[in-house]
């Protein structure tokens, strides 16, 4: 029985870690969107930050549910935004670059 | 006390991602170009999401909630894509006329 409780907690404990990893990853992307000149630095920041968040704080949300079907329906949701987070980056910024917006440069401040 | 300091917790997350909405929020209001609205509003319905996740997990009802979600996430890529397409192809006509 102590064994099966130090098991849980300990589970517990690195979910609580992953969530506050992605936490971490997703504050990092709000502070590029909030402070970074121009839409491709912003676009930058956005969707590496943001990917790689959510697969952490997704990750802690699927190993708090054990081993059940909700870790494989979270699983499911992770590897989508996974894939389809760069791909609406990518769409955006070629938009932006294909409608002749200029990237920002030093001497434009 | 365990389930307790788990709610706690999840709460805590909640607010967080909610906060940062906030933050993305601002950039939609406010961005100078309409493509910075569309990268906000794409960093918004991310974090709605996860915030679905995140309530399912309070709730203890994860297998609803992650299906709204999938549902969330493919309609957010239609539509984002439709909204890039229109603007890329705007952008061009703009410059043809010019």
């Amino acid at each position: 029985m102590p064994l099966n409780e130090i098991l849980e907690l300990t589970q517990s404990l690195i979910s609580a870690g992953l969530i506050l990893v992605g936490l971490f990853f997703l504050l990092v992307g709000a502070v590029g969107v909030l402070r970074l000149p121009d839409v491709y630095t912003r676009s930058h920041a956005v969707s590496l930050t943001d990917s790689l968040g959510t697969f952490f704080l997704l990750g802690g949300l699927a190993l708090y549910q054990g081993f059940s079907v909700n870790l494989a329906k979270i699983l499911i949701v992770l590897v989508l935004l996974y894939l389809l987070n760069p791909v609406i980056a990518h769409a955006t910024v070629r938009a932006a670059h294909r409608s002749g917006l200029k990237p920002w440069s030093r001497e434009d401040r | 006390m365990k389930e307790y300091s788990a709610e706690v917790f999840f709460l805590f997350v909640l607010i967080a991602i909610t906060l940062l909405i906030g933050v993305y929020l601002y950039r939609v209001l406010r961005g100078p170009t309409v493509y910075d609205r569309v990268l906000g509003l794409n960093g918004i319905s991310i974090k709605a999401i996860i915030l679905l996740v995140v309530i399912g997990t309070i709730y203890e009802r994860v297998e609803m909630f992650v299906d709204i979600a999938t549902g969330y996430a493919l309609v957010n890529l239609v539509g984002s894509l439709a909204i890039a397409k229109y603007l890329e192809e705007r952008g061009k006509s703009a410059d043809a006329s010019e």
